[in-house]
Order: C-alpha cells, then sequence, then structure tokens
C-alpha cells in the first residue's frame, strides 16, 4: 500500500494500486467515473473465478457448480439488499442497468396504473434514461408531463404540481450539475402532498459515492447500475418495495420467470424471478458482489469525504482560470462528484479532445442530458468526474492542461 | 494523432476568424443541419449564378473543427459550379481540413459539406 501525503498535511492511502489499469500507464489521468468506473483487481479476479472455475447456468442444473453458481448469484442479491437496506433479497431485481431499471418500472408498474389525465411527473435536470420513458409512456396515455425546474444554482424546485401525478421520479444527483437533491426531504413533501404517489429514484450517480438506504428513503422505485460502481458493464438493479412488485406484471416472458406454462396459459413464479427472464449476467452478478465487498471495506464514507475534498480543491483550482464557468451549486456539501464547466469561446468537445491527447479522459457534450443543458443555456459542456482512485495530483494534472488548452487556442 | 496537428495553426485561425461568417439575403439556396453529438449547427446560403457558386455564407456555432470545417469549405467553393460540388467527396473534405479525425469527431468535420449537399440538391430552395 503506498501512502500518499495530500496538500492538507494528512496521510492517504493511494488507491490506484488497487486497479489494473492504472498500472500499465502511470500517466493516465481517467476522470471520468460518472459515465463508468474503473475495476478494482478483486472485481476482475471474480469473474475471472467464475468462468474459470464454477461457470454453470444458474436455477437449473443439479451439479455442484451450477448450484455453486445459483447460491453466488443470491448471495449478491443478499449483498445489495443489504447495501441499501431494502427488507427483503426479493426486492432486488437484477437487470442491465439504470436504464433497463426504470423501463422495466416505466412499463410493469406505471405503464398499468397511468390513464388519460394523470399526470407522470420528472425534473429538468434528469439524464435521459429518466426522461424518455416517461415521456414517451405519458404521450402513449395521453398523460400529462410535467417537468419540475431547477433554481439558478441547481436545486429541484418542487411545488404542487405533484397533487394529481401517479408518479414522481427523479435523479439523486444530478450527472451534470453534481446536485445532490434532497431525496428523503422531496419524498416525504410529495407524500404529504400527494399520499397515493409513487416515487422512483435514479440512484446512478448517487449509490457509488454516498450511503443511500431505500427504508430511510422512503423510495418505492430505486435504479442504479453497477459499472458506476466498480462493477462489470451489464448489470443493474432495480429495488422496489415488495408489495408493489407483487402486484406489477412481467415485462419480458420466458425461462426462469413461470411456474406452469400450458398451451393455454402460463402462471409468474414469484417475485423478483418474474421479472428476470432468461439466463442472467452471472458474471455480472458475481462482479457486483466483489464491487460491494470492495466498496464496504474501502468504505462509503471514506470515499464520500475523499471525494469531497477533491471537489474542493478542484473548484478552487478552476477559480485560478480566467474565462472557466462552473455549473452547478456552489456549496461544496451539496453537491457529488462530478463538476460540469466550460471555458469561454472553446466548445467543450475541444477541451477534451486536446486533454485526451495528454491522456487526461473527461467527458464533453450534453451528457445525455439535453433538457437541462437548453435550461442552463448551452449545448455543450466539459464534466470531470472523481472516484476513489483519484488524488489531488490528478487534479493539479486537469488544470495545467486546462491552461495549455486556453494556450493553444489563445484565449485569454 | 497529435494534438498540435489537430489543432494547427491554420484551423485555429479559421475557428477565431472564419471566412465567409454571416448571412446572405439574396441567397438562391440555403439549408441548415444540427449536428446532436456536439450541439454544433450550421446554416449555409448559396447563391448561384447558373449553375455557379458566386457568393456562399454560413452562420452557426460549434467547435473548432466544425466551424473551421464551414469556414475552409465555403473558401473552397466559392467560383465552382454544381457539378464540381456534387463530386466533392468526405475524403476531400477531411483532405481539405487537412487532420486525421477519429470516429466521433467525423460528424464535426463533415458537417458544412452535409450542408452543402443540402443547399446543393435543394433541400430547401427559396424561391
Amino acid at each position: 500500500m503506498r501512502i500518499k501525503k495530500t496538500l492538507g498535511g494528512k496521510y492517504m492511502r493511494s488507491y490506484k494500486n488497487d486497479f489494473p489499469i492504472f498500472q500499465k500507464n502511470k500517466k493516465f489521468v481517467y476522470l471520468d467515473s460518472a459515465a463508468t468506473s474503473q475495476k478494482p483487481k478483486i472485481v476482475l479476479d471474480a469473474i475471472q473465478e467464475y468462468y474459470a472455475t464454477y461457470n454453470a447456468n444458474v436455477r437449473r442444473g443439479l451439479y455442484p457448480i451450477a448450484e455453486k453458481a445459483t447460491k453466488k448469484v443470491e448471495k449478491v442479491r443478499e449483498q445489495v439488499a443489504r447495501f441499501i437496506n431494502a427488507k427483503d433479497p426479493s426486492e432486488i431485481i437484477f437487470v442491465r442497468n439504470a436504464t433497463e431499471a426504470i423501463n422495466l418500472a416505466a412499463y410493469s408498474f406505471a405503464s398499468h396504473n397511468i390513464a388519460k389525465g394523470d399526470s407522470v411527473v420528472t425534473t429538468i435536470m434528469e439524464h435521459h434514461s429518466n426522461f424518455v420513458p416517461w415521456q414517451q409512456l405519458a404521450i402513449q396515455k395521453n398523460a400529462d408531463f410535467v417537468v419540475l425546474d431547477i433554481s439558478e444554482d441547481g436545486f429541484l424546485d418542487l411545488d404542487l404540481k405533484i397533487k394529481k401525478a401517479k408518479i414522481l421520479t427523479l435523479t439523486h444527483v444530478s450527472n451534470v450539475l453534481g446536485t445532490i437533491n434532497q431525496i428523503k426531504d422531496i419524498i416525504k413533501q410529495a407524500k404529504a402532498i400527494n399520499p397515493q404517489i409513487k416515487v422512483l429514484v435514479d440512484a446512478a450517480q448517487s449509490i457509488p459515492h454516498m450511503k443511500v438506504d431505500v427504508q430511510n428513503l422512503d423510495c418505492d422505485f430505486l435504479a442504479f447500475s453497477g459499472h458506476k460502481m466498480m462493477a462489470a458493464t451489464g448489470i443493474g438493479v432495480l429495488y422496489g418495495k415488495r408489495e408493489l412488485l407483487k402486484q406489477m406484471r412481467p415485462f419480458l416472458y420466458g425461462g426462469e420467470m413461470i411456474k406452469e406454462v400450458s398451451i393455454a396459459k402460463t402462471t409468474f413464479t414469484d417475485i423478483p424471478y418474474k421479472f428476470e427472464a432468461g439466463t442472467p449476467d452471472i458474471a455480472g452478478i458475481v462482479s457486483f458482489g466483489a464491487a460491494i465487498e470492495y466498496l464496504k471495506s474501502t468504505g462509503i464514507e471514506t470515499i464520500q469525504k475523499h471525494e469531497n475534498r477533491l471537489i474542493a480543491y478542484s473548484l478552487s483550482r478552476m477559480k485560478e482560470i480566467e474565462g472557466l464557468t462552473i455549473y452547478g451549486p456552489k456549496d461544496i456539501e451539496k453537491r457529488s462528484g462530478v463538476v460540469s464547466f466550460n471555458l469561454n469561446g472553446i466548445h467543450a468537445h475541444d477541451v477534451a479532445q486536446v486533454l485526451g491527447d495528454m491522456d487526461i479522459c473527461i467527458r464533453s457534450g450534453h451528457h445525455c442530458a439535453m433538457p437541462l443543458h437548453k435550461r442552463l443555456g448551452i449545448t455543450a459542456s466539459a464534466r470531470v468526474s472523481f472516484y476513489i482512485y483519484n488524488n489531488e495530483e490528478d487534479v493539479d494534472k486537469l488544470i495545467e492542461s486546462i491552461k495549455k488548452v486556453k494556450k493553444i487556442f489563445k484565449y485569454g | 494523432m497529435d494534438r498540435q496537428t489537430l489543432y494547427r495553426e491554420e484551423l485555429l485561425e479559421h475557428y477565431r476568424n472564419p471566412l465567409n461568417f454571416g448571412e446572405l439575403s439574396d441567397y438562391t439556396v440555403s439549408a441548415k443541419q444540427t449536428n446532436p453529438f456536439c450541439g454544433d449547427d450550421v446554416e449555409m446560403f448559396i447563391k448561384l449564378n447558373e449553375d455557379k457558386v458566386e457568393d456562399i455564407r454560413f452562420t452557426g456555432q460549434g467547435c473548432a473543427i466544425s466551424m473551421a470545417g464551414a469556414s475552409i469549405l465555403t473558401e473552397r467553393v466559392k467560383g465552382k459550379v454544381k457539378s464540381q460540388l456534387t463530386k466533392f467527396s468526405e475524403n476531400d473534405m477531411l483532405n481539405l481540413l487537412g487532420i486525421e479525425v477519429s470516429e466521433t469527431r467525423k460528424k464535426c468535420a463533415l458537417l458544412a459539406l452535409s450542408v452543402l449537399k443540402d443547399c446543393i440538391y435543394g433541400v430547401k430552395s427559396k424561391s
């Protein structure tokens, strides 16, 4: 374990050593974890171990490795349930990613509960994955599609528009602004106004970085992806309250989700399996278990503190740069590990391209949030996002490189 | 691909001070396109004298590659006839820019050409 002195004078562990990708290229600076995180060695090893020693389909075979694989999948389900403090593992449905989780909720729950004249409420700060499914559903059902606005520093302005709403769907952390929505208060307020309302929380950007407790939040659904929290791509989760999931119809039909099939009809099996037709991404689930183990042993509070320090440092250093506009809340306590910005007179793609050629990976564009960019009056922004493996040195390199971009473009 | 070559000085100069930038009131054909990847947009106005491009201008906003591309392309096609423009290929455009662009940035590099083609094939004629 390498110990590094940080600017604050405190010593902290360098987590980069846990991630093989940083070993190959020491110059590599990865600042795009909001798109996908890097994977620690224990996650890669777990995938390798599954394929090399107990690769078998689940819930079918009666031989030892099939039983081991089945047991492992259910163990990870329990791990996930504990990680988000769900009441029961059956409330955890394995899907491909947060997008699929949201679509599943939209098709299986909302489409059966929304009729003409009802309303579906979302916010302007959503990722397209939590915007388009609801917009399309509202169009199909002739329902009202209500979009809540943000205030100047990026906070939701919850108003009485939710009175008639069947569902409120909103993000926990904005993937552009980094705003942490006060979900618990919002849900409490929403349910006080409208006790029948169901709330879906898009936790794709929050779960990797902070404690999320579904019982404490009292959300009805929670969607997230494994790959943003160090697991493999291809695995995600829809959490739903048991009583809701039980009422819901399956979204995909096929194997592993039935009790009995005859020519005339089919009876479906219990939750969560009735939503998991077909062979699941077993290796992905295995990787998810290892990722949760890594997050737990590192400590989610440690991760959050580490990122807060990096955000504070990067915000203060970005202020050095003339013509750089930062989006989102000014108060670091109210934002998570994402900082979006623009350089005056230079397109975000040009910034990202110049940085990319210096081995500094950031994201540019509309970050799948076109309505929000329009609301901000911009077409694109550059975004840096942090995780446990980033350090102040990464920020220093970023700042130096942004200064070089300005030099190349001769602005400022 | 080396940074210095992608953002070579000539391109950056076109980006900072684009040629033929602005609207043309007495245009014959015009077209507009948006590149959703970047949010870039280019609108082009061409004044034709029979088949010849007598004047051409563009407006829009976007990244260095797309704006410099529009500047260079409009300068190149001035005085050319329609048949020469229809033959102008994507490769010709990339050669004109003189840079190697990645797959993701190709849309930026080819945006102006795509708008020019819309103009030629008469997507939106004034008349």
